[in-house]
């Protein structure tokens, strides 16, 4: 049961995903990179197919950036966020399910703020299911997209020192990208203050820094993560302004890594709080932007692939 | 009802078991004979009394019924969960003829009444006898202390908050100091709260995977540690339930050394399962405290064997499917474990180095004494509470399908070697 729901017919994690099975999505998320520049749409692919962007958690940029993607393979996308459906009225995750299997959906994209959300529904429902965010366990689409603006700017992953900044120990995002880019052959570090390191994380093959200037040595890749600002009020890190100055990313402390290094954050920023506007902005080293666009593209890939091994099955 | 003057005999005859009370020294094979309830004579040939019953239990394991010394019933309070009748017929299939439930059900047990009801309510079973735990404190919240004395005088066997440490060291204090002034040990559940507080797993690598919050192994032994040091300070009896780290067995093995009056006991995932099994986010092996790691499931199933855990309870905890089935870390803690007790255990026979004999001492006449009930022993002159049970045949754990209410078994799928065939209360056949 563990490896069905790891591969397969849903996305659900990186973590015991292959490296020739993320090659092959990247490279086909690279065709769509072209294929949207060129301003096209390839709109048979999904027609007749239902999408459904299941949001417990607000969040514009990822729910709009697969609305996007399925629209322009011609999905039909319906948004149901958590404000707007009977989650709210005690109705559980499981009860939903149900609501969704008897809609015939196709695809699933669920961001819920609990970890494992999406595990729970792909055992129940007979849609393909895909992790857009759940709780501090997985964001995959979010490492893959990280993956191929990388790729595209180095070339390569293999080799490169990724330095992953800050909030780890809350962050999806990082344990994501810790799992593509190691197995894809990256070095990464992780940096940030020791009360946001999770237990053990030195287990999942990451170098770890409590000190910013050692950990962006020579770096490649600065890849920044969101502080929420209720951490300050658990205690974690005591103020805003000590945060920033030991681990904010900022023109001085990014001057020790290599000096092409590239700046990514996954959004949305906190400016002035782990990243400097200067540097966020700085239309040569940031990324930020790009990262935007990648993410249409590997969404494109994703619903692509699972579409395919959805109708294989069938 | 007929009442007549001549006092009817009814016998109930073993004939062919491998006789096992721990508690004697005795493990022989041989026949067992009841009457009226109650055990007459065992031994080599001890001759059928005419119109006896005769179990024929070829070669089977003949002991004294179950004593598990940790269950939380679902009643009072979370009849949805489970109630005393199905609570019954689950340690029937377990071999269990004598529990001690947890008092922090709702409401609390904390009223000298309600532990009367308690036992009554066992009684009305007809198979089990239901010992009482009174809360420590009222309402279990940790606030101030229950009527021990009290609570005591009807009938309570020690007292706890349940699922709760007691946060105050203070109060500790009192509670150790009061509880001993009425010869009552206080039992702990040892997780320091506010590291615990929100937490779903035990922190370390798994967790930091899976992305769920964690709680440090710790907070099990930093209880267990103040404790120890405040039964020294007070001479008070201290006892700690579901242990479940190594540091936890270091500490109380010096304890016990140094002569305090500390023990405790452990349930069968803790030296049957480690914290893979919540892998995947397996709600349904979501304890408290949580699973642990590999080293620690090892130095459990070791301190069975050196005599350092006093006892193996179930820690039977009923819960809902709808209490299980929703993400890791809204879904509610606790594993049913009635039905499993002596399976698991013997697991620890067949594939580690636990003798059959302390196996069984540690699920009868350990727990009993510590409870300070007779029960757990073959006496003649006792009451006929037994657990019949062929070692080596095997079955399979499936939840879903175990008798009882509560089906959210943290060890479907597995297994087992050691079925039970027969269990008697007070003479009376009450499963097989």
């Amino acid at each position: 049961m563990a490896t069905s729901t790891r591969t397969g017919r849903h996305l659900l994690q990186i973590e015991g995903m292959h490296p020739p099975e993320i090659a092959a999505m990247l490279d086909l998320a690279e065709s769509y990179v072209l294929l949207n520049r060129s301003g096209k749409t390839q709109r048979d692919l999904l027609r007749g197919r239902t999408l459904i962007n299941l949001f417990f958690e607000d969040s514009t940029r990822t729910r709009t950036s697969f609305e996007l993607a399925g629209k322009r393979l011609g999905a039909d996308v319906i948004n149901m966020g958590v404000f707007t459906s009977s989650v709210n009225k005690g109705e559980t995750l499981l009860d939903t399910a149900g609501t969704l299997n008897a809609m015939q959906t196709d695809l699933l994209v669920v961001r819920h703020p609990e970890s494992g959300a999406p595990n729970l529904l792909a055992q129940k429902v007979d849609a393909a299911v895909i992790n857009a965010g759940d709780g501090t366990h997985e964001h995959p689409t979010q490492a893959l997209l990280d993956a191929l603006t990388i790729r595209r700017r180095r070339g390569r992953l293999e080799g490169l020192v990724v330095a992953i900044c800050g909030d780890v120990l809350h962050s999806r995002v990082a344990r994501s990208n810790i799992h593509l880019l190691t197995v894809m052959g990256a070095r990464v570090r992780v940096v940030g203050p020791a009360t946001l390191m999770p237990s053990e994380i030195g287990r999942l093959g990451v170098e770890v820094f409590h000190d910013m200037k050692a950990g962006l040595q020579d770096a490649d890749i600065v890849m920044m993560l969101r502080l929420q600002r209720e951490r300050m009020t658990r205690g974690l890190v005591p103020s805003e302004r000590e945060y920033f100055r030991f681990f904010g990313l900022d023109a001085e402390k990014l001057r020790v890594a290599k000096p092409d290094a590239l700046v990514m954050h996954p959004g949305p920023m906190n400016r002035g709080v782990e990243i400097d506007s200067a540097v966020a902005d700085d239309p040569v080293r940031s990324l930020i932007r790009e990262q935007v666009e990648m993410g249409v593209a590997v969404r494109m890939a994703v619903l692509d692939i699972l579409s395919r091994r959805a109708r294989r099955n069938d | 009802m007929v009442v007549t003057t001549e006092m009817v005999m009814t016998h109930t005859y073993f004939r062919h078991a491998r006789l096992l009370d721990p508690a004697n020294g005795l493990d022989q094979v041989g026949d067992l004979c009841t009457e009226n309830g109650r055990i007459l004579t065992f031994g080599a040939a001890i001759g059928v009394p005419e119109g006896a019953e005769i179990i024929e239990c070829d070669g089977a394991v003949l002991c004294p019924g179950l004593v598990d010394m940790r269950v939380s019933l679902g009643e009072p309070g979370y009849e949805y969960r489970e109630t005393i009748a199905t609570a019954a017929q689950a340690a029937a299939a377990g071999g269990i003829t004598t529990l001690a439930a947890l008092p922090d059900s709702r409401p609390a047990i904390d009223d000298p009444a309600l532990v009367r009801l308690l036992r009554a309510r066992g009684e009305e079973t007809g198979s089990l006898t239901i010992l009482a735990y009174a809360a420590l404190t009222r309402g279990c919240r940790g606030e101030e202390l229950a009527e021990l004395g009290l609570l005591r005088e009807a009938g309570a066997v020690a007292f706890t908050d349940g699922c709760q440490a007691i946060a105050s060291t203070r109060l500790m204090r009192l509670a150790l100091t009061y509880a001993r002034g009425f010869g009552a040990m206080v039992v702990v559940h040892p997780e320091e709260a506010s590291l615990a507080a929100g937490g779903a797993a035990t922190e370390g690598e798994l967790a930091t995977r899976l992305g769920l919050p964690g709680i440090p192994a710790v907070a099990e032994a930093i209880v267990i540690a103040r404790d120890i040091r405040l039964a020294r300070l007070t001479g008070g009896a201290v006892h700690f339930a579901h242990v479940s780290t190594a540091e936890s067995l270091m500490l109380i093995r010096r304890a016990k050394d140094e002569g305090l009056a500390v023990t405790c006991d452990t349930a069968p995932p803790y030296f049957d399962l480690n914290e893979t099994a919540i892998g995947d986010f397996r709600t349904y092996a979501k304890l408290s405290p949580p699973l642990r790691r590999e080293e620690d499931r090892m130095a459990i199933a070791a301190g069975l064997v050196d005599g350092t855990i006093d006892a193996i309870a179930s820690d039977h905890q009923p819960r809902d499917a709808d209490d299980k089935r929703l993400p890791f870390a809204q879904a509610a803690a606790g594993g049913s474990g009635l039905v499993t007790l002596l399976g698991i255990t013997l697991a620890q026979v067949h594939n580690a180095s636990l003798p059959l004999a302390r196996a069984i001492e540690l699920l009868t006449s350990r727990p009993a004494k510590l409870l300070g009930s007779d029960a757990g022993t073959l006496a003649r002159g006792a009451a006929a509470d037994l657990c019949l049970f062929a070692p080596e045949h095997a079955w399979r754990v499936v939840a879903g399908e175990l008798p009882g209410k509560a089906q959210n078994t943290p060890f479907d799928g597995r297994a087992l070697e050691g079925t039970v065939l027969g269990t008697w209360k007070a003479g009376r056949r009450v499963f097989g």
